[in-house]
């Protein structure tokens, strides 16, 4: 792998950069795999990467429909968070954000992330209380996250709206300083890069048709590219995944849904927090090139189009304007959907499921990206060993027959 | 905006119409025999159709549960209808 750094950059400035490796190789599938993961986005790639890397095994595929991190990954709003109420869900949101701290240096491949901090504002005495709640239950769960007052969440955020007659006075909220966003396309090439390094086989345009298996244990997968062998499949396809298990006849707990989000036209800095606001549901934060990317709430048409719908778009934008009024001189650049899998309980999917060999990792709803290194470890983990990794255990599907759900959206009133 | 045919009231804009559930899972009695699993089979788990899909929708204005067919990758109405009459 050739090693990115200022002094390489400086080397190949005398080939005129002409000399740069492709990041990844572009496998094409072999016959037989020690494990098969479906879906390279993010989730996927670092499924490959922490099974060559934890684990020692080297001899896997990532198999993608599209190509890499064309789903969700490249889809989403990037923000990163550690701020749940259950002690399972701080464990496993927070592996992800101490994961992602010492990422770029790991992978040896800039993800950019940035902790510019998070509020979680209120604007009424009740979402105050709720606030406290939260924030106790994560200094209790031992991350961090803070009351902020109202005077100096205006502080943090100047151009929110503070006029007498604002619809959403801002009292205040959570604040994790250690949340941030990070570059979504970064992460997904990143971690392929060093899975391919360590010899992991990234497969683009690879469908999977079918799943075989043979005396309750997974024999291979039908693709447009042919039969492949393996005794392990990591499914990691968010909205995906559904089809994909019930080719061996296991149905899931998830709902599909269309979740937008939005860019602005660039601006100069003039947000340098991320923050939503639950008396909009809108969210928003400044990318490095100046544009706002913002998005609120799901779609309510169950769909698997990756496009969102016109009510939704409305609203998550007035819920803008009323906490920006600013923001209306802007014009939108681009806006665009994808296909999220939703979960009763809005916690993710971990575990094994159906025949002998099998493992998903799903059900990250609408925030999907902020947990990829902690899905790919925990993917990784149950692939290598074929158990749990204590993280993921309270995550198995088993928690819906055992009535013992994990309920975020109750919880930390986050729902997806 | 998409719009969705209620039987009755007919094609009503989406804001007024709500999701209920994918059709053609029947609540498993009689309660005493009914184990953990199927109960939360029947509560929590389904296809998630990608393509056609038949589902029970709620036109929230008028308070009718209809079905609805549908296709969930293209957003394409079939056909609406009301439901059968339970059996006795």
């Amino acid at each position: 792998m050739q090693e990115y750094s200022a002094l390489s950059l400086f080397k190949n400035a005398f080939t005129s950069h002409k000399k740069w490796q492709p990041a990844w190789r572009k496998a094409t599938p072999k016959k037989v795999y020690d494990a098969i993961i479906i879906g390279g986005g993010g989730h996927g790639l670092a499924t490959g990467y922490y099974l060559a890397k934890n684990h020692g095994i080297k001899n896997v595929a990532v198999l993608e429909r599209g190509w890499i991190g064309g789903g969700n990954t490249g889809r989403n709003t990037t923000v990163i968070r550690s701020n749940y109420f259950y002690p399972e869900s701080v464990a496993l949101y927070d592996l992800a954000l101490r994961l992602y701290e010492g990422l770029s240096k790991e992978l040896n491949y800039n993800v950019m992330l940035s902790q510019r901090g998070m509020l979680i504002g209120a604007h009424t005495p009740m979402q105050m209380e709720i606030c406290q709640r939260i924030a106790n239950a994560m200094q209790l769960n031992g991350v961090d996250g803070e009351l902020m007052g109202a005077e100096e969440a205006r502080e943090r955020v100047p151009l929110y709206n503070s006029n007498e007659d604002a619809r959403y006075e801002l009292m205040g909220g959570i604040w994790q300083g250690r949340a941030g966003v990070a570059r979504h396309d970064a992460v997904a090439w990143g971690y392929a890069r060093a899975a391919s390094d360590m010899g992991v086989d990234i497969v683009e345009g690879c469908e999977v048709y079918d799943i075989i298996m043979k005396n309750g244990r997974i024999t291979g997968v039908e693709t447009n590219l042919g039969s492949i062998q393996t005794e392990n499949i990591g499914i990691a396809a968010a909205g995906a995944t559904p089809s994909l298990t019930q080719m061996v006849g296991v149905d899931l707990p998830i709902h599909t849904y269309a979740l937008q989000a939005f860019v602005s036209e660039p601006v100069k800095p003039c947000l340098d927090t991320v923050i939503l606001a639950l008396g909009t549901g809108t969210y928003v934060s400044q990318s490095d090139k100046g544009e706002l990317v913002f998005g609120g709430g799901l779609d309510r048409v169950p769909t698997h189009g990756q496009k969102g719908n016109l009510p939704v778009q409305e609203e998550v934008i007035s819920g803008l304007l009323e906490m920006f009024p600013a923001f209306g001189q802007l014009k939108l650049l681009r806006q665009w959907g994808g296909v999220v899998d939703v979960v009763p309980d809005s916690s993710p999917v971990i575990g094994p499921v159906g025949p002998d060999g099998l493992f998903i990792n799903c059900g990250w709803g609408t925030g999907g990206f902020k947990a990829i290194p902690a899905g790919g470890w925990l993917l990784a983990h149950l692939l290598a060993t074929g158990e749990h990794h204590e993280i993921s255990r309270p995550f198995d599907l088993c928690r819906f027959a055992e009535g013992r759900l994990i309920d975020e959206a109750a919880g930390s009133g986050i729902a997806h | 905006m998409q719009h969705f045919p209620c039987p009755f009231c007919g094609v009503r804009d989406e804001t007024e119409f709500h999701f209920v559930v994918e059709a053609g899972k029947p609540r498993p009695e009689p309660a005493k025999d009914v184990s953990d699993d199927q109960w939360a089979t029947y509560l929590h788990l389904g296809k998630a159709h990608r393509g056609k899909a038949k589902e029970i929708w709620l036109h929230q204005t008028c308070g009718l549960y209809f079905l609805m067919n549908r296709n969930t990758v293209t957003r394409e109405i079939i056909s609406s209808e009301y439901l059968p009459e339970a059996e006795e």
